[in-house]
């Protein structure tokens, strides 16, 4: 099996659903002839010519807009804003209308549209481009949101998202697309090619939306992460020796309780670790899920490791990220509680 | 620098207010038949005059006049006064359906009936408009089911929309009718994306986006016009100025100069303005721009300029903003006594069969209200099912909705 980083996995993905779908139509800005400011789009519109694959303006309301018109039409857009922190003009687009258009019409339109975009921190972007905006789309009825946390599910993920028939949101961690993370900024990045999770297969594939991995088997505590921190709470159960189950979400919306609610039930403890803003976070979502459905099973309070509530800074930018140490806090103190 | 005079700020203000006595004198009005009709293929650049003169063809004696006049049979004439006629009896209905409380809400077009009707028919079945809650006449001028629009307005149990959407809020792909989003300008540059996707799969198909005057202001509507010009997509971009959003007068949203037709000129967008009051206008420009556009010309804007005679929705008290004898005052008249005069000038039409024609007119509107009623309206009769609230989010429920589902009970 090749072994690919999330970068080539990602174009690997667009570029087996171009060729098997002429309706898959993929822009954004910079996305044509230059690839993508990351690359992931490169050789596409050589590939596919300049109607399937071009450069957009700057305008990421008129982006996802235009890209709503063509789902409409009957085409399947993939588009890209380059930051998540960009998104921010088009988000009525994405969530007034993208979200709502097979609702308000009952059915008769569609909107089979997919948002990709790289996000979160851990290379050094500063507070506009290291956002993790996911519950600004969970809160939000009629989007769908995934965000993987390796090549293997980011290619199989993203070919479920373009072959839904509603509107998904990917959210792709910019910290691993080059390679993979162990949970600590001071150790080199390691090429996926050399991780077991790098081997991607080679065509079509999919990760069904909706569907979490258990990547860590434990029996002390749930411990629930989703991209970058699925690898800070695999290492913090190896440094604390901890036995902790790890779940990565992969899909936040559909959200698959089930795999969540029978880990808590079985380990009786619970960790929630995100990147984004701890309050009204994901996490918050998390935690009330495992309460509402776990509460007779719990032994300590659920504990919530997240970002602080603050612009994502840029010089102390692995002091804001929870790393490790803080998530290994947090299983201890679970533990002890 | 210290002796500059103190800056000042500049607000806007309309010519006129209750009590004053209506003035549209800076309204310049050229004559009928006065403006040139250039090639389809015309460089926007080379008709630049059109984004400021007033394209018209009916001449105050009702007479088709000018290169613009001509291309419409008089079937097609006798048609459209229908349909003009249609939409105004229809709001009549609905308006006082509202104020009966057998709806919640409503928005008439008086004044405005010629804009969407004559529109309409320059289309070809499968373009796509993609309208806001003004442009009814897009449907009635397509034969849309008037029973279902009042359905729809009624919400009730054969809504097409199972009550999800305020009324007015329509939506028929089959008639080429986008879903109406209450978000002004949203469907602005939706409809460049579908014309865009048009072109990119080799279709013929185009499509036609629609806003008020006011919601030009809006970043989508300048998102459009990127998008339109940069990929020269098959699409008619139509403002309707009617003077008024809501209290707001046209000025707020443009400044003191140009029109919103020069809006596209920056653009290198071909850009025209035209009498919105006058159906035979309003076709040949829709026409001339539906052409343009399925001959990979690109995009062309239209300005229709018209008035709202009647309140901004049923919600609304023009009397408070704005002189109460201003619509009189409006000067391109009433569109659909306009078309009138023409056919009776045209030798097709009488007063007689007018009052006729109205009277038939109305009877259908009523036997269609009828026909609604009998399923019901907003607070009596049949009503959506409960289920429909959380069908159809999703082609495929997802298990948190299956769980709200089942705790509502249903
Ligand atoms: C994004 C947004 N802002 C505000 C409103 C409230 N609103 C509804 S209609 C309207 C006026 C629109 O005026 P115009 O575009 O001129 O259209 P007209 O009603 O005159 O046909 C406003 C402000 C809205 N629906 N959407």
């Amino acid at each position: 099996m090749p072994r690919k980083t999330m970068i080539e996995a990602i174009r690997d993905g667009l570029d087996v659903m171009m060729d098997r779908d002429k309706r898959v139509v993929v822009y954004g800005e910079d996305v044509g002839y230059f690839g993508g400011v990351f690359r992931c789009t490169a050789g596409l519109q050589a590939k596919y010519g300049k109607t399937r694959c071009f450069d957009a303006p700057i305008n990421e309301s008129g982006i996802v807009g235009t890209a709503i018109g063509m789902a409409a039409y009957g085409l399947r857009p993939c588009v890209e804003i380059q930051f998540a922190d960009y998104m921010y003009p088009a988000y009525d687009q994405l969530t007034q209308e993208a979200s709502r258009l097979r609702y308000r019409s009952a059915g008769d339109f569609t909107c089979p549209l997919v948002v990709r975009m790289p996000t979160g921190g851990g290379i050094f972007g500063g507070q506009t481009h290291s956002q993790s905006p996911e519950a600004l789309f969970t809160h939000v009825s009629g989007l769908k949101t995934v965000v993987p946390s390796n090549p293997v599910d980011a290619k199989g993920l993203l070919i479920a998202a373009i072959e839904d028939p509603d509107p998904v949101i990917v959210l792709e961690p910019k910290r691993l697309y080059n390679g993979p993370f162990d949970g600590h900024h001071d150790r080199p990045v390691t090429s996926w090619s050399k991780h077991e999770l790098g081997e991607v297969p080679d065509g079509h594939y999919v990760v069904p939306l909706g569907k979490a991995a258990i990547r860590r088997e434990g029996a002390a505590v749930t411990v629930l992460a989703y991209g970058t921190m699925v690898h800070v709470a695999l290492a913090a159960a190896e440094e604390t020796g901890i036995d902790a189950e790890v779940i990565d979400l992969r899909t936040l919306v559909p959200l698959d309780l089930d795999t969540i609610v029978a880990s808590v039930n079985k380990t009786g403890r619970c960790v929630v670790i995100h990147e984004a803003t701890t309050t009204s976070g994901y996490g918050a979502e998390l935690v009330a899920l495992v309460q509402e459905h776990c509460f007779y099973r719990l032994e300590a309070p659920i504990g919530r490791v997240a970002g602080w509530d603050t612009p994502y800074p840029h010089a102390q930018e692995w002091d804001y990220f929870p790393g490790p140490a803080r998530v290994g806090r947090a299983l201890v103190e679970a533990m002890e509680a | 620098m210290a002796d500059s005079a103190p800056l000042r700020f500049h607000v806007p203000e309309p010519e006129v207010r209750p009590g004053d006595t209506p003035d549209f004198s800076k309204v310049v009005i050229p004559e009928a038949g006065s403006v040139e009709r250039p090639p389809v293929d015309a460089e926007p650049e080379s008709i630049r005059k059109l984004a400021f003169s007033i394209i018209r063809v009916l001449n105050r004696k009702g007479e088709a006049v000018g290169p613009w006049a001509g291309a419409l049979t008089d079937a097609e004439l006798t048609d459209g006064l229908r349909h003009m006629m249609t939409l105004r009896a229809f709001d009549a209905r609905m308006q006082m359906a509202q104020r009966q409380g057998k709806t919640s809400f409503y928005m008439q077009h008086l004044g405005e009936e010629a804009v969407s009707t004559a529109f309409r028919k320059a289309l070809e079945k499968g373009d796509m408009n993609f309208p806001t809650y003004r442009q009814a006449g897009l449907l009635i001028a397509d034969a849309y089911p008037m029973v279902d629009m009042m359905n729809q307005i009624f919400s009730n149990d054969h809504d097409p929309l199972k009550g999800r959407q305020l009324p007015v809020m329509y939506s028929s792909r089959e008639h080429g009718f986008f879903t109406i989003s209450g978000n002004l300008a949203t469907q602005f540059v939706q409809a460049v994306g579908w014309a865009m996707a048009s072109a990119i799969s080799g279709d013929t198909r185009i499509a036609a986006a629609w806003i008020g005057d006011g919601s030009t202001a809006e970043s989508d509507f300048h998102s459009a016009l990127v998008f339109a010009s940069t990929y020269k997509a098959p699409v008619i971009l139509n403002v309707v100025n009617n003077q008024w959003a809501i209290s707001t007068f046209q000025g707020i949203a443009r400044g003191g100069a140009g029109t919103f037709a020069a809006r596209g000129l920056g653009f290198g967008i071909a850009s025209l303005r035209v009498d919105g009051n006058d159906y035979l206008a309003v076709h040949a420009v829709a026409k001339w721009a539906a052409e343009r556009a399925r001959s990979n010309l690109g995009p062309t804007l239209v300005e229709y300029v018209t008035y709202r005679a009647g309140a901004h929705s049923t919600s609304d008290d023009p009397s408070a903003y704005r002189p109460k004898t201003e619509s009189d005052a409006w000067p391109l008249g009433d569109p659909i006594l306009r078309l009138k005069n023409h056919l009776i000038v045209r030798g097709i039409w009488s007063e007689e069969r007018h009052k006729q024609a109205e009277a038939e007119v109305m009877d259908g509107v009523i036997a269609a209200q009828k026909e609604a009623e009998r399923h019901g309206t907003l607070h009596s009769g049949g009503k959506p099912s409960v289920r429909d609230i959380f069908e159809g989010l999703y082609e495929e429920m997802p298990p948190h909705l299956r769980r709200q589902r089942q705790q509502a009970g249903v």
